[in-house]
C-alpha cells in the first residue's frame, strides 16, 4: 500500500466485515522519538485469542479463514518498515482495537494520502455507521463525529453529494490544523 | 470545526430540492474495495464515478463498496445493478473508464462491452 489512506480504507473493511455500527478512527502524532499512530477501534464481532495470533500472518491465516487475507500483513509491514509496529487486541463480542505505530522521521514511512477522500467514501458507502475521526497533534486537536452531524441534518442523508464535500472539506482543514508543521507532507 | 453553519444551509437547500428527486428508479454501482482492489487502484475508480455523477448531477445511483469479488486478478472491479436489478460486472478499470461506464451506461443505458468481464475473459 502506498499510503496510509489506502490502508484505513483497508482495514475498516474488516471493521465492516465484522458488523461493527461504531468504527473510530484516531491518527495521533505523539512520543519522543516522534510516533505518527493509527488507531483503528469497532465494535464488531471481534476475535478470539488464537485468532488474533494468526491475523498477522498472510499464509496461515489466508490459508485456514476466508475472512483474512493480506490487508493486516500488509499494514503491519508498511510500520516495521518506518521502524514501527503493530498490536491488535480484541475480545469475541465486544470488538476489535487496532494499533499501527511509525516513525515519523523514518525515511521508509509512507505518507498520510488522502485521508479526506478516503473518510468521505466510507461514509457514503456506509452512512449507517457511526464514525468518529479524531487527529491530534502537539499542535491542536480535531474531531468529527457523524451522529453529531447527523443531528444537524434532519433527515437530509449524510450520503448526500453536497454534506459528503463539506465533510472532505472539513476533514482536510482538520489536518491542516493540526499536522500543518508536523508532519512534511502537511503545509 | 468548519462552520456549522454551512452544513445547515446544504441541508435547507437539499430538503427544498428533495421531493423532486424520491421515488425515481436507483441505479447502484458497487466497488470492490478489499486489498486487491485497494492495491489495483480501486480508490481512484470509485472516486471518478463519484465525481463524474456529481459533475453530471445525477443523483439517483448510488455508489458503494464491497469485499472481494473473487477475481482479483481483474481488479480493479466493479458492478452496476440497473433499476431492473439487471448485473453487468466491468473488470480491470481506471478512472477514465469509471468516467465512460457512467457516460455510456448510467446515463445513455448503454453497457460498454469492451470493459466487461466477459469481454475480458474472451
Amino acid at each position: 500500500m502506498k499510503d496510509l489512506s489506502l490502508h484505513i480504507l483497508d482495514i475498516t473493511q474488516n471493521s465492516i466485515a465484522a458488523g461493527a455500527d461504531r468504527i473510530c478512527i484516531n491518527l495521533s502524532v505523539k512520543g519522543h522519538p516522534q510516533m505518527l499512530v493509527l488507531e483503528i477501534l469497532d465494535n464488531g464481532k471481534g476475535m478470539d485469542e488464537e485468532f488474533v495470533r494468526e491475523v498477522t500472518d498472510p499464509f496461515k491465516t489466508s490459508r485456514t479463514t476466508r475472512n483474512v487475507g493480506l490487508g493486516i500483513p500488509l499494514l503491519l509491514q508498511s510500520a516495521n518498515m518506518a521502524g514501527g509496529e503493530l498490536n491488535i487486541k480484541s475480545e469475541p463480542g465486544k470488538g476489535t482495537a487496532l494499533e499501527a505505530r511509525f516513525n515519523i522521521n523514518h525515511i521508509d514511512r509512507i505518507p498520510l494520502g488522502d485521508i479526506p477522500e478516503t473518510i468521505k467514501m466510507l461514509i457514503m458507502a456506509n452512512p449507517d455507521i457511526s464514525w468518529t475521526i479524531r487527529f491530534s497533534s502537539p499542535n491542536d486537536n480535531f474531531v468529527l463525529d457523524t451522529d453529531e452531524i447527523k443531528q444537524y441534518l434532519d433527515g437530509v442523508s449524510i450520503a448526500n453529494s453536497d454534506v459528503l464535500e463539506w465533510i472532505q472539506n472539513t476533514i482536510a482543514d482538520g489536518i491542516k490544523l493540526v499536522y500543518g508543521g508536523v508532519l512534511d507532507e502537511v503545509n | 470545526m468548519k462552520s456549522i453553519e454551512e452544513l445547515k444551509a446544504i441541508r435547507d437547500r437539499t430538503l427544498k430540492e428533495m421531493s423532486i428527486r424520491d421515488n425515481e428508479d436507483k441505479m447502484r454501482i458497487v466497488v470492490g474495495m478489499a486489498t486487491c482492489g485497494i492495491a489495483a487502484g480501486a480508490k481512484n475508480v470509485m472516486n471518478a464515478f463519484i465525481d463524474e455523477l456529481n459533475k453530471r448531477n445525477i443523483n439517483n445511483v448510488t455508489v458503494s463498496m464491497t469485499g472481494c469479488i473473487g477475481i482479483c486478478r481483474l481488479e480493479p472491479v466493479a458492478e452496476v445493478f440497473d433499476a431492473t436489478g439487471e448485473k453487468t460486472t466491468y473488470v480491470k478499470l481506471d478512472a477514465e473508464k469509471a468516467r465512460r461506464i457512467v457516460a455510456e451506461h448510467i446515463v445513455n443505458q448503454k453497457v460498454v462491452t469492451e470493459f466487461t468481464v466477459g469481454a475480458a475473459e474472451r
